[in-house]
């Protein structure tokens, strides 16, 4: 007899399965988890600690915050960051001071710790949500954060 | 030119098969060379070493915060355990006092992460047995976790999340509401997954008394986790060594006695519950208080021997650190579950057919790169 | 002299190939319609496949090439066509080179015999049924060939894997028809249709016509190797399987001829157990042609029951495989023809 019951045991699971998938079926249409993505561009927003990639922000005078103290290229474990600095006169009190040249971020080198924005004194880098990184030549990938002309702005002091 | 002489005997020879790296069932980089007579396997040799990037070795090189974000890559399903492993053997060598929001916080994410791996092992052992919508629906549940870490921690996978002395960031603000909601809506998944796949007789038959580990050998192996569970072991170490807050909350260790690849599998969607319950307690009472301990800028851990023991997904990961006193660990030695769990594949694989080792190799739910490091 | 005899001989032979020439000529077209329709319901299967089982997994499937991606399969058929053929040095190139058209012809054959209405039918013989099992039985030797000449292990495991299953579902596909047979008393598929103006054969057998007709569901499954049978690629345990040395447009091959073996079993349950294209309750008996639709719309619904099977179980495991057929499959339908030879004789069938 237990011949019988596991054969009717059998397809009573079986079908209590494919009611499972029976029931997504007739429902997918709404509730896809995939997202169709080149086409929902737009609508696609990341999350604000989003970690796509580092970034400088600059304002509105073209002015940055880092002072060049080299602490996010110490705490990087991958030398990610590299800044290439120099010393020019602080116009206000006339005594030498550090300033970055250029901000060197290898992003093919980056495994998006977050060490460097951690450990930033100032606020001067910090994550931008940007995650379409894909490029033909990976010399693109090295960047340089400050934009041409920038100045530290004032006030800023690690 | 010498016929074979096997036919004319009537005997079968065995002959070997290479089952990866490149196969769809080894989730990974690694090798198996089989010995098989016909489908019956009669020998498998784990070949290891394809995803091998010397993490040891890099920390050894790498300051102590530093360190944290190389375990992400290791068992990269459980990484925020990882984590935590690191930080705790930092934070005990330095004496450092952590705060309870830190502790809880902790937990929480732990256990999610650990809801998340069991999640991407259900949907992987149904694919890995045949079922192929499983791995859709697994995935399904796993993406409103992975979103829940990105709002919190930046990355979904890769989370590097806990520094040496706490957090790196507050939580957010909608942490708790999507946990909240997250448990919600699991709770009626789990009964799901038991229609679809636990209670289907073809699945039972698959897994019922294939790929049996007794107790002694699950010892004598050095298993740990789900898969010692499942053999009648009681090895949590959540439940001998509580580290975070777990001391705090009450919860079962989810033990089977057969040892079997179905009560590997039902230890691990007991777990779900389990970790479900865990996250129901503290997410309504996170206290109040820093994310963060200051510590130095560089931290120097005082001369000696360190050790200290977490349960991550896959069993007991152990962060073996020895300090000269330097800013950097003399060695450090990671006793990683995958290593041992693989370790006795070969020992409960022979004499199964080729759909045996399937099974019960998404069971033991390998990690690669958590067991080549 | 010898032209006058070429010439005699000439007018002779033309005067008889004229009634023959004209036969060929219908026989070839008849032929192009059916290669024609066998290669688009390929390709609709497949894409029908492919949307099927993303609406199970909640996905969106192919939705690009085309209205709602039904270019889809064809342009996937392009790029298999502009693909280089490769292999493996090894391989026993003639039998490797063989074995996909072995299995694409077979299953073209078995197209030949079905009656998608009252009068599309290529070929009414007389032993529909037992053609259709004899000739679904001829495939597997291609997927044999396949794997054996491929002279690859993965592909080797597949294809004697195959071969016990096919061997062993044969039996089983072959009893629950007969159980059908019963009813009808006629092997041929157009007979077997007039049987069943008096109710489809499902309701007319009803209990051992129901237990038939899961048998045959089942066994026809595996006859197809398609999951929860689908021992033979079993992509988590042998890669691809018989196919995995093949490339390109042979590949293609294995492919289509899969779906195509899905549509016959379909289409033999159709005939078999629904009436093939009558329409239930004979709604629309004024209008013959509309049996082409029922006729596809009951094999579409029947292929459909089969990817449900693929995307929801398990796969077993050979030996369990074996179990199935040998101690579940077979004594029931032994038992289930006995009931049916009874209700025949004791005329306890529900006819209308």
């Amino acid at each position: 007899m237990s011949y019988f019951s596991e054969i009717y045991h059998g397809i009573k699971t079986l079908l209590t399965g494919m009611s499972v998938t029976g029931k997504y079926f007739l429902t997918s249409r709404k509730g896809a988890i995939t997202q169709q993505y080149p086409d929902n561009r737009e609508t696609l927003k990341m999350f604000d600690r989003f970690r796509g990639e580092v970034i400088m922000p600059h304002d509105e005078n073209n002015e940055h915050r880092c002072t060049g103290c080299q602490k996010c290229e110490i705490a990087c474990p991958n030398g990610t960051i590299e800044i290439i600095w120099d010393r020019g006169i602080d116009e206000e009190t006339g005594k030498k001071k550090k300033k970055i040249d250029q901000f060197v971020y290898h992003l093919s080198m980056c495994t998006m710790c977050a060490l460097c924005i951690d450990v930033c004194p100032t606020d001067a880098i910090e994550w931008g949500q940007n995650f379409e990184n894909s490029v033909f030549d990976r010399t693109k990938l090295t960047r340089v954060l400050n934009e041409p002309g920038s100045k530290l702005a004032p006030g800023v002091e690690d | 030119m010498k016929q074979t002489t096997t036919i004319d005997k009537g005997l079968t020879e065995p002959y070997q098969i290479n089952m990866g790296p490149q196969h769809p069932a080894t989730h990974g980089v690694l090798n198996l060379l089989l010995t098989i007579d016909g489908e019956i396997i009669k020998k498998v040799e784990p070949d290891l070493g394809y995803i091998h990037r010397s993490i040891e070795k890099m920390c050894e090189r790498d300051s102590y915060q530093q360190i944290v974000h190389l375990t992400d890559r290791m068992d990269y399903l459980s990484s925020n355990i990882n984590n935590e492993a690191v930080c705790l053997t930092v934070e005990n060598a330095l004496q450092l006092e952590i705060p309870e929001r830190v502790k809880v916080i902790r937990t929480i994410i732990g256990e999610l992460t650990r809801i998340s791996s069991h999640c991407l092992w259900w949907g992987v052992m149904g694919m890995d047995v045949g079922a192929l919508s499983t791995f859709f629906y697994g995935f399904r549940d796993r993406e409103m976790l992975n979103d829940i870490f990105e709002e919190t921690c930046g990355a979904r996978l890769t989370m590097n999340y806990n520094v040496p002395g706490g957090l790196m960031l507050d939580i957010h603000p909608n942490f708790v509401k999507r946990v909240k909601k997250f448990i919600a809506h699991f709770k009626t998944k789990i009964p799901e997954y038991d229609r679809l796949l636990t209670q289907n007789v073809i699945f039972q038959k698959r897994t019922k008394g294939v790929g049996v580990l007794s107790k002694e050998d699950a010892i004598s192996f050095g298993v740990s986790g789900p898969v010692a569970r499942a053999s009648g072991y009681s090895c949590d170490v959540r439940k001998y060594h509580p580290y975070s807050a777990l001391d705090k909350v009450k919860f079962n260790e989810c033990l089977k006695t057969e040892g079997d690849t179905f009560a590997r599998y039902q230890v691990r969607i007991m777990e779900l519950w389990e970790s479900m319950s865990i996250v129901e307690q503290l997410i309504d009472n996170i206290p109040e208080g820093e994310h963060r301990v200051k510590t130095n800028a560089v931290i120097k851990l005082p001369k000696g021997e360190y050790y200290q023991k977490v349960e991550t997904a896959r069993g007991e990961l152990g962060v073996y650190v020895i300090s000269t006193g330097t800013k950097n660990p003399y060695r450090l030695k990671f006793r990683s579950p995958g290593f041992s769990n693989l370790s006795v594949l070969n020992h409960i694989a022979v004499g199964g057919k080729i759909g045996d080792l399937v099974a019960t190799m998404a069971t033991l739910d390998l990690v690669i790169p958590d067991i080549d490091r | 002299m010898t032209i006058s005899i070429i010439n005699i001989n000439y007018n002779l032979i033309s005067s008889i190939m004229l009634e023959e020439s004209m036969s060929i000529l219908n026989m070839i077209l008849v032929a192009l319609g059916y290669l024609g329709f066998f290669a688009v319901a390929g390709l609709f299967l497949v894409l029908m496949e492919r949307r099927v089982a993303a609406w199970f997994q909640l996905r969106v499937g192919p939705n690009r090439v085309g209205f709602q991606g039904i270019l889809q399969t064809m342009a996937d058929a392009l790029k298999l066509i502009s693909k280089e053929l490769t292999g493996t040095v090894k391989a026993d190139k003639f039998l490797y080179n063989l074995a996909p058209y072995f299995v694409i012809v077979t299953a073209l054959m078995g197209l030949a015999v079905f009656p998608f209405t009252k009068d599309i039918q290529a070929f009414d013989i007389n032993i529909g049924i037992f053609f259709l099992i004899a000739i679904s039985s001829i495939g597997v030797i291609g997927i044999l060939l396949g794997g054996w000449a491929s002279n690859n292990k993965f592909a080797l495991i597949g294809a004697m894997r195959s071969g016990v299953q096919t061997i062993s579902y044969e039996l089983s596909i072959g009893l629950s028809l007969l159980t059908m047979i019963l009813l009808t008393g006629s092997l041929q598929l157009s007979e077997i249709v007039e049987v069943q103006k008096s109710g489809w054969l499902i309701v007319q057998g009803h209990v051992p016509a129901i237990i038939a007709f899961m048998i045959y569901m089942i066994a026809g499954t595996a006859e197809t190797n398609r999951a929860p049978f689908d021992m033979v690629e079993a992509e988590s345990e042998l890669g691809a399987g018989f196919h995995t040395e093949y490339s390109g447009m042979k590949f293609a091959y294995f492919f289509l001829a899969e779906f195509i073996n899905m549509f016959i079993i379909a289409a033999i349950a159709t005939t078999v157990f629904f009436g093939a294209w009558l329409s239930p309750f004979g709604i629309t008996e004024s209008l013959p042609w509309l049996g082409v639709f029922w006729f596809l719309g009951k094999t579409l619904l029947l292929v459909f029951l089969m990817m449900w099977f693929r995307w929801t179980f398990p796969r077993l495991r050979v030996d369990q495989l074996l179990t199935l057929e040998w101690k579940y499959l077979l004594p029931i339908n032994l038992v289930n023809i006995v009931i049916m030879a009874l209700i025949v004789w004791l005329n306890l069938t529900i006819q209308f």
